[in-house]
């Protein structure tokens, strides 16, 4: 590949700005089915747009006495880890066979840039309420990243013990996608939580709980640095459904792709309205002992191809 | 480039409520904005937990000695452009408080406000009346 064709796909397409564009998009979708659960109108379709330009263009206040770079640093690592994320994820869909050994491990470490960016940034602006928020965001991110990694495994037993992706994802198109049987089934709830974790939507929105430590690791940001972290959370709403698909229901080549992808999001977008928030506390035994404890038994389950 | 700015600050000015010593009233007005029955957040208006995030200040109540360091306070950690709404009674001309001993205000002696709103509480439909005022004053 050349290299302007690699800078083409970072930059425009399937990378950063298409991925943005898109999942700008896709948190208007969100805000507005939320508004019609709650019988509101809610905000016209370029409303994520406005935000968006609103915030490049005001002023970015940086705290006195935070550091200058890790603040800059934090924002900036959710979006080009997920613009990476997504050229990857498109790549790998459309030529499977093109892969590399441990892409799969690649993905999952990009995914977990983006909290620790929050965690970074948090840090970095000398607020207590954000000390608290980037400390529950710590504690979020160890809880999900263990039910999370052994679906993962989950995956892996089912594809033959590959960490292609490429692979993973010719294997469910030559035979069936996994998500048809019970391990598959149990997966595909736990990546559905866990993705819910990541984007910080309720049930798991403990560390920016807007009424109690208001928008916690967030609280310092204004400006072009608040607009990069609504931006990389945008493409996180756009590219974890996208993930869970190609990893369970067969990669999304086909044009039924995108009737998952909206089943999925409408499930994310459903599950954010009709829950209450969990203590941190909380959402470590729902993590750990619940949905780990499912997942062990999705990987038993897989080990005897059920 | 300016008009990008405006528009964008027209579409979505995310308001942050600062509660310097009212009664109450005029803070459950605002709430009030936020419900289905007038839903704000069709002009994007959205109501944000920190000073950073926000465009427009909403302040309610009267200014007293205690609250002035405060609101200073608030409106310069407020990125700029930013909208100052005075809403109640109380902001436009002390009110009722206006004999205390306490009392410092109106708030213009102070920081910039661009409208006030008055009422006792105000009607929510004032309030949004209002603030489309202070957006049309941007231009
Ligand atoms: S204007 Fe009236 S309702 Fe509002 S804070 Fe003052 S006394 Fe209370």
């Amino acid at each position: 590949m050349s290299p302007i064709i690699l800078l083409f796909n970072f930059v425009i397409f399937p990378g950063f700005l298409f991925s943005a564009v898109v999942g700008l998009f896709l948190t208007w979708v969100d805000r507005k089915v939320t508004a019609r659960v709650q019988m509101r109108v809610g905000p016209p379709w370029y409303q994520p747009y406005a935000d968006f330009l609103k915030l490049l263009l005001k002023e970015t206040i940086i705290p006195q006495g935070a550091s200058k770079v890790l603040f800059f640093l934090g924002p900036l690592l959710g979006v080009v880890s997920m613009s990476i994320f997504a050229v990857m994820l498109f790549y790998m869909n459309f030529n499977p066979d093109k892969t590399f050994v441990g892409d799969l491990i690649v993905m999952i470490y990009l995914l977990a840039l983006p909290p620790i960016g929050v965690i970074i940034g948090a840090s970095a602006s000398k607020n207590p309420l954000a000390s608290v928020g980037a400390s529950r965001e710590m504690t979020q991110y160890f809880s999900y990243e263990l039910p999370f990694l052994i679906c993962v495994a989950i995956v892996i037993v089912k594809s033959g013990g590959s960490i292609r992706f490429g692979e993973i994802v010719l294997a469910q198109q030559n035979t069936a996608p996994f998500l048809y049987s019970i391990s598959g089934v149990i997966a595909a709830i736990v990546f559905l939580l866990s993705a819910q974790a990541k984007l910080g939507y309720v049930p798991f929105d403990a560390p920016e709980a807007e009424q109690e430590i208001m928008a916690g690791p967030y609280i310092e940001f204004s400006g072009v640095a608040l607009a990069m972290y609504k931006l990389s959370r945008a493409m996180m709403l756009f590219l974890l459904p996208l993930f869970i698909i190609s990893l369970l229901w067969g990669g999304f080549t086909s044009w039924w792709a995108i009737l998952k992808f909206l089943l999925l999001i409408v499930l994310i977008v459903l599950i954010k309205n009709t829950n209450p928030r969990l203590r941190i506390d909380q959402t470590l035994k729902f993590m750990w002992l619940g949905l780990g404890g499912l997942s062990i038994i999705g990987l038993i389950l897989a080990f005897y191809k059920l | 480039m300016a008009n990008a700015k405006l528009w964008g600050l027209k579409k979505s000015p995310w308001v942050f409520h600062v509660a310097a010593a009212s009664c109450n009233n005029c803070d459950i007005e605002i709430l009030d904005l936020l419900t289905p029955r007038w839903d704000v957040e069709r002009f994007g208006i959205v109501l944000v937990g920190s000073p950073r995030h926000a465009d427009a200040l909403l302040i309610t109540g009267v200014l007293n000695r205690k609250s002035l360091p405060r609101v200073i306070d608030v409106y310069e950690q407020t990125p700029k452009p930013c909208l100052v709404i005075g809403v109640g009674s109380c902001t436009c001309d002390n009110h009722i408080f206006a004999p205390s001993y306490n009392v410092v205000g109106p708030y213009d002696k102070y920081i910039p406000v661009d409208v006030y709103i008055p009422g006792c509480p105000p009607k929510p439909e004032a309030i949004i009346i209002g603030v489309v005022k202070a957006l049309k004053r941007l231009g």
